[in-house]
């Protein structure tokens, strides 16, 4: 307490500036005066008296500074003086300042954008109770993007039968539908999930209540419907009367029984559903078919249980289910994972985050390797006003605290300047297209403190350079050799050091950049099988028209005719699923006469497309034998296919006539024996990294499955297209909202990852290609503008042009030379990192090598280029002179 | 730089404050006058000294100071024990006996009486 009120009143006095030197003196005097008195009483003259008073009293001097150490904060008011000091040394050189403010304010803002978007999507624990506990099923084989598991059914019998998890949720992640509510139709993309999905996650609604596993009584039982928050205001204006409800989906009606809190957004940190309703409601087929793998699972462990331990549970029980259902259940062994990373790709999400942290860090030690040479320059230079302040009695911590609280100073400003430009930076980045209403990036407490840490350390980092110079140097020295000792300069001097790692580091990311460039270009270039430029996407529920069976493929028939006699229309088809959204998962085939349709007895699980005469033609898959499937092929008629190279290599084996030679071939798929009618092109159909996939596309005539998607390739400008799409399916199916979008933008979303990761190593690659510009040129200027005197020696003395070249800018050069070979090494050892963050990532590739070193070497020679010509320029008798 | 706290400074509080508690308020020279009389050698020289202590005592709040005449019609700055002072005095004043007790049975400890 006492302390506490006494560093009040000391702060009060620092921050007043006041001091009560008045008061002192005024004391001190009557103390003197006082005690003169008395030794005038004790019989000494008037001078002697008051002499005897002043020695007693002791020094004055020394007492007001007790006096003023005790009064206010010495330590503060020297860091206010270093700081004034620090400041009006700055501002006398403001291009030095304004360089240094901004590499800090670049490698700082990177770090920042880099970090909140790690700390959003990787330190955040999900919006859950306890989200430790909680895991996500899988199959041990790792895959990319398939979030599917297992078959309702075979959810049902895990849940019953595991005794490791306290319980477990089901969800239907592909639930989409038409809502319509206050006399509006939107499309809204939802989960349908067990009913005991809420209290599983232990969230609690925002408004109304959530459903429970007693409400589900079997097949369409529980007509309820949970808003997320973003629906609930964008379409019913944060209303909380529409709890009790009813809303149309799909032409049934459910009630809305609650909303979500806004922070919860399910197990998907990517995906935010717009609503929530029971699995029971996606009807009986989908509950009793164990053919449909669709069901992602979730499950809370019981306390004490080890993942492992459930794992083998698990196992067990997929053991058992296999020999129980042999025609559907395969018995794949299963793992555990924490959601919210897409499944497996969370492992590429981690390691790409991680990745670019680290080249985001190296952008930093490259800026701090940048500034700690701009800084040991500065203190070289400013050797002899330093040498002058210890001559004068400054110890040298205080020299070294200027320097530092210089050091700090700048990167404090670097750093504030940097953390605005990265909120700036991520408002636009959140405002933007992928991110909008999936993933928001905030900066919270977290991040600032981590900008504020790296801002602190990278002051330590590069303020340490000077001030170690600083406290080795003798000032006697520093007084006698303003200029450095010419000897000094063939040592190899710590600034060598720093400017070599800086050039090594550079190398690596512009190497890293490079690479992505080139990963993009190829991601680009990849044969996808599909010709996506010219082609339009509708997507529209035909089922919501009403008929069934023949009649609907007849409604189907007559759309498809109406689209195809759009003027500038050029093809025209339907599929069930377009390639890259996801939901895809092998079928069984059959070899013909397999009487057992056992999993084990299968020969491939292709992805088996339904589609429309004329799809391949507007999808721009080319059609390498046989023919397309037509309006004639029927129910009555034999069941055909069209099959891709793959399938017909893998089913009916390399031949001499090539893949054509399947036709005529047969194979039974979904118990129906069909004959192969043409083979169609490879291509790319659940993601770009995929290893190539069988496929069977069989016509729409032929199969039950109802989902379509418009395929329309045109001539025409997308955006007329699309009005004159939209218009003409509108007409076919009035009330059904129709999505029209073009296929390059409805691709974007596959590229992005892609993309991502080409703008953020583009981005580190050309900041560290600016710290190397700077640096170099910051070397090369530095050692023109110290040996100008040497030069100008030389020039006199009859030195040849490119003598003078490569003593002024020799050393740049040769660390130019020895950093990027380092930095390429590194580049090339750091394969797999970059192999995780860009697809058909090479940097072995000649290109990129080539490239890496290139541009390495033009910057190096641009940013010599004005020292050298510098110092070619010089004038021997006017530079001689020159101190 | 914060200056270190030596035991004499310490002990140099303590003799002001039980100065102010026997001869309640006096001004500075007062005080150093007393101390002197009592301690010998310890104030003979660098009376001045005291100051900075006084401050740091009334910013403690253990001291309060007002200005007032003194004897010969000087204006001074009389010094006068507060409450919290009080308190203070009366805790110093045991850790002080604790300590010089302790201290002292060590002293008077014979090697025999540790065998």
């Amino acid at each position: 307490m006492r302390s506490l009120n006494r560093l009040f009143t000391r702060l009060l006095n620092f921050t007043t500036r006041r001091c009560d030197d008045e008061r002192l003196r005024e004391e001190m005097e009557s103390h003197i005066a006082n005690q003169t008195e008395a030794n005038i009483r004790a019989g000494m003259t008037p001078q002697d008296a008051r002499r005897h008073a002043r020695l007693k009293f002791g020094s004055v001097v020394a007492v007001r500074e007790g006096y003023r150490a005790e009064a206010g904060l010495p330590f503060m008011e020297n860091l206010l003086l270093d700081v004034r000091y620090a400041l009006r040394v700055l501002r006398k050189s403001p291009a030095f300042t304004v360089v240094a403010l901004v590499t800090l304010m670049l490698g700082i803002g990177a770090n920042v954008v880099v970090f909140g978007v790690l700390n959003q999507v990787l330190l955040h624990p999900l919006d859950v109770s306890e989200p430790q506990s909680l895991y996500q099923i899988r199959h041990k084989q790792w895959m990319i993007g398939r979030l599917l598991t297992t078959s309702y059914p075979a959810f049902e019998d895990f849940r019953r039968r595991n005794t490791a998890f306290s319980g477990m949720a089901g969800i239907y992640g592909y639930s989409h539908a038409a809502l319509r509510s206050r006399n509006a139709v939107r499309w809204v993309h939802g989960d349908a999930v067990t009913g005991n999905y809420f209290d599983l996650l232990g969230v609690q609604p925002e408004a109304g209540r959530f459903f429970h596993a007693a409400d589900e009584h079997g097949p369409d039982s529980a007509p309820y419907v949970v808003l997320s928050d973003a629906l609930w205001r964008s379409a019913f204006d944060a209303d909380r009367g529409v709890v009790g409800t009813i809303v149309e989906l799909d032409k049934h009606p459910f009630t809305v029984v609650g909303v979500a809190p806004s922070r919860f957004h399910g197990t998907e940190r990517f995906v935010w559903p717009d609503y929530w309703m029971p699995i029971v409601m996606e009807g009986a087929d989908f509950l009793h078919s164990r053919v449909s793998i669709s069901v992602t699972v979730i499950g809370r462990l019981k306390p004490g249980v080890t993942p492992q331990w459930a794992t083998e549970n698990l196992n067990a029980i997929a053991a058992e289910l296999a020999r129980e259902y042999p025609e559907t259940d395969d018995g794949q062994p299963l793992r555990l994972i924490h959601p919210g990373l897409l499944g497996d790709d969370g492992d590429v999400i981690r390691g790409f985050l991680w990745s670019v942290t680290v080249l985001a860090l190296l952008v930093l030690a490259a800026a701090c390797a940048n500034l700690a040479t701009l800084f040991a320059a500065r203190a070289a230079d400013r050797s002899r006003e330093l040498a002058l302040r210890v001559a004068l009695g400054s110890s040298r911590e205080r020299l070294v605290r200027q320097l530092l609280t210089e050091a700090v100073l700048v990167s404090l400003m670097g750093g504030a300047a940097g953390l605005v430009s990265a909120r700036l930076l991520l408002g636009v980045l959140n405002r933007s297209q992928p991110f909008v209403d999936s993933l928001t990036v905030s900066l919270d407490a977290r991040v600032y403190a981590a900008g504020l840490a790296l801002t602190l350390a990278s002051a330590l980092l590069f303020g340490m350079a000077p001030a170690w110079q600083t406290w080795q140097s003798s000032p006697s020295q520093m007084m006698k050799n303003g200029q450095a000792d010419p000897k000094h300069l063939r040592r190899f001097a710590l600034r060598d050091l720093l400017l070599g790692a800086q050039i090594a580091i550079c190398t690596l990311l512009v190497t890293a950049s490079l690479v992505a460039v080139r990963g993009m270009v190829r991601a680009l270039h990849a044969p996808l099988g599909i010709q996506p430029r010219g082609a339009m996407l509708a997507d529209l529920d035909l089922s919501q028209v009403g008929q069934a069976g023949d009649v609907a493929v007849e409604k189907k028939k007559a759309a498809i005719e109406a689209v195809r006699s759009i003027p500038g229309v050029t093809a025209a088809g339907t599929v069930s699923r377009t390639p890259f959204t996801g939901g895809l998962h092998g079928i069984p085939i059959f070899r013909p006469g397999t009487t057992e349709f056992k999993l084990i007895n299968s020969m491939l699980a292709p992805y088996v497309f339904t589609m429309s005469p004329g799809y391949l033609e507007a999808a721009g898959t080319r059609l390498l034998g046989g023919r397309d499937v037509s309006w004639h092929d029927t129910t009555q008629t034999p069941y055909v296919a069209i099959v891709n190279e793959t399938f017909a290599r893998k089913m009916f084996g390399e031949t001499p006539w090539g893949e054509t030679a399947a036709i005529g071939q047969h194979f039974i798929v979904s118990g129906n024996l069909t004959e192969v009618v043409g083979v169609a092109e490879d291509g790319k159909y659940h993601d770009m990294q995929e290893s190539p996939q069988p496929v069977v596309y069989v016509p729409l005539s032929q199969s039950e499955d109802g989902e379509t998607v418009f395929v329309v390739r045109s001539q025409r400008a997308p955006n007329e297209m699309a009005a004159a799409l939209a218009r003409t399916l509108s007409g076919i199916a009035p009330n059904v909202p129709i999505t029209v979008e073009s296929w390059p933008d409805a691709l974007e979303d596959e590229l992005f990852p892609a993309r991502a990761a080409t703008v953020s190593l583009g981005v580190m690659g050309l900041l560290a290609a600016m710290l190397a510009v700077t640096g170099i040129f910051g070397m090369a200027a530095y050692n023109v503008s110290r040996r100008t005197k040497e030069l100008g020696i030389r020039v006199a003395l009859g030195a040849r042009r490119t003598q003078v070249m490569s003593a002024a800018v020799g050393r740049p050069i040769v660390l130019l030379g020895v950093g990027s070979v380092v930095g390429l090494l590194f580049g090339v050892f750091a394969t797999r990192l970059l192999g995780q963050i860009v697809y058909q990532a090479n940097p072995r590739d000649s290109v990129v090598v080539g490239g890496a070193v290139l541009t390495m070497a033009l910057l190096g020679i641009a940013a010599s280029a004005i020292p050298a010509l510098r110092a070619l320029a010089v004038d021997p008798s006017k530079l001689m002179r020159e101190e | 730089m914060k200056r270190k706290m030596d035991v004499q400074q310490g002990t140099l509080a303590l003799m002001v404050l039980k100065t102010l508690d026997v001869l309640g308020p006096l001004h500075g020279y007062g005080v150093a006058r007393r101390i002197e009389q009592i301690s010998g050698d310890l104030l003979s020289v660098n009376q001045g000294t005291l100051y900075p202590v006084l401050l740091r005592l009334e910013q403690e709040g253990a001291i309060a100071s007002e200005w007032g005449p003194s004897q010969n019609n000087r204006r001074a700055r009389f010094y006068r024990l507060t409450r919290a002072g009080h308190k203070l005095l009366e805790a110093e004043r045991r850790e002080w006996g604790q300590t010089a007790a302790i201290i002292a049975r060590f002293f008077a400890v014979k090697a025999k009486d540790l065998a």
